[in-house]
């Protein structure tokens, strides 16, 4: 195995850069989002593009793609000059991207999708068979051959979307594929499915440029790797000449001690009490309690109900059955208000659909949950307003020129904290995360899974969930294990390694009567 | 410019210094920020409309002698009032993301109600209530089928705009409803302190309105679901209730608007408000309100309303045909859109 990478390393050398950029650079307003930044690509290899959140990995992306004008600087495809291409110019030279968020329109087939923009049609009336035959063979070339065309989109997985979106890409025989963070959305098992598709394209010929957050899988995949700081190029060498810690260095350009915050809490009286839960659709109840100061993860894979069991705990769908008590109280299961008065709170996955409000400001979000609490007769006390924002926003070290600023105007790592200041205004008592570092960047990691354990410190109960198994090992006390819809089986966190949570998350349910215990035997 | 006001404020360490020594003097309170206050901060989201306003009444004062007189004005007002007074309720409806088609023909029937109650003999405060409440009645109907039936606005309120129309021309038999008594045709062509009392109704909503909207928990309420109901609602936001309420007080204008259209001609009529549910949602839109929800504000709406009334009032006195006036207008809710998104592809850019 190791010669043979070698040896093609070293072919791959020798072949001319298909894609090469130098001196770029892209300035929006006074931030200079790029600067001087030169890189090339070659067939045959795929490169990593590592670097924290506005590092310009997008920009470079985007100015790749056409998408946006570089300010100056040279792009050459195949050593020609090219110009500023437009995305259709771009597309045509060669370079196609598979984008993080998918472009595919749920409500027609995967044939009208993979075909979109050149359907085969005579005089404007399309030929349905023509387009069949020309969608199968796209699916075959990733695999898909089990897949009938005239599905519709919206019907498929999430990983085989994607799958459908990298063969519409191939569709237009690309030399150049970009994956912007393809295995956001995807699973363990279907990662690697990917990342050995992709292996593939790259044995066929092509130039990969591969850009993901998840480290492991840079390694796993990656060639060579490009690291960008600030807007600026810092490094790029073969991936072997790193090791984790290295990369991370150099990525933030300092060394981060510990990524999880000690865990020297005092666990104290159950904050949070489920008892028989049973989510719409669950096959057992659930049990489990969160105590003060202690921190539970839950994990499972994609589709086990984790994201399910934090909504139902917080209302946010309907419940056929359970119990939940916040400090010994019951709260009514299925009403989010009344969880949010209870002291609940609940950072959902998707900031922006399920979470911000995009046209509001940043005071407006911070404080639109403790709204009752700060009015008297109705109208709100617009003094306090601006204090309690002030006094958790500044705590949270929030980077922004005003409050009175749209919250979209800021960065992702910076929107969530402003949901967590909007959560520490109405004095929570249970807090839950869900996949509270998706799409954020290493450095703010760090200060997020801070800002977790601090206040789990302070007394708070916290729930975490997360696919990222070291994330839920390395915050929580406890880890919850789901699978199909139900507890599996709990481990303490300490020493649990990600075998033992992977071989709960995943072993049929045959063999789970050892393992769930006490929980199913109430049922 | 932001350095130089964080230079000013920063407390010098000589004056810290001295503060220490002396009998314990009170510590300053936190200086407030000092800052030009600008038209944008006095009216908030809805700057837009009022400067277009203001342009328009400057260059019509210079157009036409007659413009600026006070029969004029007072003219104007009563033109612009009721539609202005329903383009509020509209705006509400709009701010969530929602559309309220019905207030033109809720207006006809609930004015028709209370005009058949005045023939019928009622007094008038109950014949106002009655039918103040039928159109709160009707919008709480409206509102109930969009929150909780989760149909979509648009359809709701076409199909209570046909509701409402015929069931107002079966009431009254498509016939005027007369006479009513005097008393009552005073309270919309009366005046109070020299100005006509329909400007004063019109003043009292839109400043009630902006009130609300600005300050009291269901404003923000009101913004934040029609930014994201779904975001809104995981934060504690009562949707569906707020969603109730903005097409309720949306009727309840209507109503409001229905009565003193009856009382200004002091007589039912049963085709009152026809087509002004479109009048509404342009004044909201040339005000700057986005149909997305979320995006203007009370005063915004108001200059909308006067901003056609103007138009209207001006192409009279210019002898502009008034044909000519439906597409200026036409052409300024198009400005108006385009404006505004420009400007949001702007913020974005930037």
């Amino acid at each position: 195995m190791g010669a043979t990478t070698t040896e093609r390393e070293a072919a791959v050398r020798t072949e001319a850069p298909v894609v090469q950029l130098r001196d770029a650079a892209k300035a929006y307003g006074p931030i200079q989002a790029l600067a001087g930044v030169t890189f090339e690509l070659r067939a045959g290899e795929v490169m990593c593009l590592a670097g924290e959140n506005g590092a310009g990995k997008s920009t470079l992306i985007k100015i790749l793609t056409g998408a946006i004008r570089r300010d100056s600087g040279e792009y050459l495809i195949d050593g020609e000059d090219i110009g500023t291409p437009s995305p259709a110019q771009a597309r045509a030279a060669g370079i196609g991207v598979v984008y993080q968020e998918l472009s595919l329109l749920p409500d027609l087939s995967v044939g009208e999708n993979l075909l979109m923009g050149q359907l085969p049609a005579r005089r404007g009336i399309t030929r349905p068979a023509e387009l069949r035959r020309q969608a199968k063979a796209m699916l075959d070339r990733v695999g898909l051959d089990w897949l009938d065309p005239g599905t519709e989109v919206a019907t498929l997985s999430l990983a085989t979307q994607q799958l459908v979106e990298i063969a519409k890409v191939l569709g237009a025989s690309p030399r150049v594929l970009i994956f912007d963070e393809p295995t956001t959305a995807l699973s363990e098992s279907e990662t690697k499915a990917l990342l050995a598709r992709i292996h593939q394209l790259r044995d066929e010929g092509h130039a990969v440029m591969y850009v993901t957050h998840h480290l492991e899988e840079m390694f796993e995949i990656g060639d060579r790797v490009t690291v960008l700081r600030d807007g600026g190029l810092v490094t790029s060498k073969p991936m072997s000449d790193f090791d984790q810690d290295s990369l991370i260095a150099s990525m933030v350009g300092r060394k981060i001690e510990s990524l999880y915050p000690a865990s020297s809490r005092t666990i104290g009286e159950p904050r949070l009490k489920v008892r028989g839960l049973r989510p719409a659709g669950a096959v057992a109840p659930i049990d489990f309690e969160v105590r003060a100061g202690e921190i539970v993860g839950i994990a499972g894979l994609l589709g086990s109900g984790r994201s399910e069991l934090l909504r139902a705990i917080f209302g946010a769908d309907p419940v056929e059955a359970g119990d939940i008590e916040i400090d010994g109280e019951r709260v009514r299961p299925g009403d989010a208000r009344r969880a949010v008065q209870a002291g609940l709170g609940l950072l959902t996955e998707d900031r922006k659909q399920l979470g911000l409000l995009l046209e509001l400001s940043i005071r407006e979000n911070a404080s639109i949950a403790h709204l009752d609490e700060i009015s008297r007769f109705w109208v709100v006390d617009r003094k306090r307003e601006r204090s309690i924002v002030d006094q958790y926003l500044g705590g949270l070290k929030l980077r922004a020129g005003s409050w009175e600023q749209p919250v979209s105007s800021l960065s992702g790592g910076n929107q969530q904290k402003v949901l967590l200041a909007r959560w520490l205004a109405t004095k929570a008592k249970v807090l839950m995360f869900d996949e509270p570092t998706k799409g954020v960047d290493v450095g703010a990691k760090a200060e997020i899974y801070k800002v977790i354990g601090d206040l789990a410190a302070e007394g708070l109960g916290v729930v975490v969930v997360s696919s990222y198994l070291p994330e839920v090992l390395g915050l929580a006390d406890r880890v919850l294990v789901m699978r199909e819809g139900a507890v599996a089986g709990e481990l303490p966190a300490q020493g649990a390694t990600e075998e033992d949570v992977l071989h709960l998350a995943s072993t049929p349910s045959s063999a789970s009567s050892d393992t769930s215990g006490a929980d199913g035997a109430a049922s | 410019m932001r350095f130089v006001k964080s230079t000013i404020h920063q407390p010098t360490p000589a004056a810290a210094g001295a503060g220490a020594g002396a009998a314990a003097p009170t510590p300053a309170p936190a200086q407030p920020e000092e800052r030009v206050l600008t038209f944008g901060d006095v009216f908030g989201r809805d700057a837009g409309g009022l400067i277009v306003l203001l342009v328009l009444f400057g260059g019509m004062t210079l157009a036409s002698t007659e413009f600026l007189t006070a029969d004029n004005m007072a003219n104007l007002a009563r033109q612009v009032a009721v539609f202005g007074i329903i383009a509020v309720g509209q705006l509400l409806v709009i701010l969530t993301a929602g559309i309220d088609l019905s207030v033109g023909s809720v207006l006809g029937l609930t004015g028709c109600i209370a005009a058949e109650l005045l023939v019928h003999g009622t007094g008038i405060v109950p014949a106002i209530l009655i039918a103040m409440v039928a159109g709160a009645a009707i919008g709480v109907f409206n509102g109930s089928l969009v929150a909780y039936g989760k149909l979509p606005p648009f359809i709701v309120t076409l199909g209570m705009l046909g509701i409402a129309r015929g069931a107002v021309l079966v009431l009254t038999d498509a016939s005027t409803v007369q006479p009513l008594p005097d008393a009552f045709g005073n309270i919309a062509n009366g005046d109070f302190l020299g100005l006509p009392n329909l400007l004063w109704m019109f003043i009292v909503v839109v400043v009630i309105a902006s009130f609300v909207l600005r300050r009291t928990v269901f404003g923000r309420y009101v913004y934040a679901v029609g930014s994201n109901p779904e975001s809104a609602r995981l934060a504690g936001v009562p949707v569906t209730r707020v969603l109730v309420a903005v097409y309720a007080i949306s009727g309840l204008l209507a109503a409001v608007g229905g009565v003193l259209f009856t009382s200004r001609l002091n007589a039912g009529v049963p085709t009152a408000g026809t087509g002004y549910e479109l009048n509404a949602i342009a004044a909201c839109v040339i005000g700057g309100a986005s149909l997305f929800g979320a995006k203007g504000g009370a005063f915004g709406a108001a200059a909308g309303a006067l901003i056609v009334g103007v138009l209207n009032n001006g192409g009279n006195l210019l002898a502009i045909n008034s044909f000519y006036l439906q597409i200026i207008i036409g052409a300024l809710i198009l400005a108006a859109v385009a404006f505004d998104q420009w400007q949001g592809r702007r913020a974005r850019g930037s």
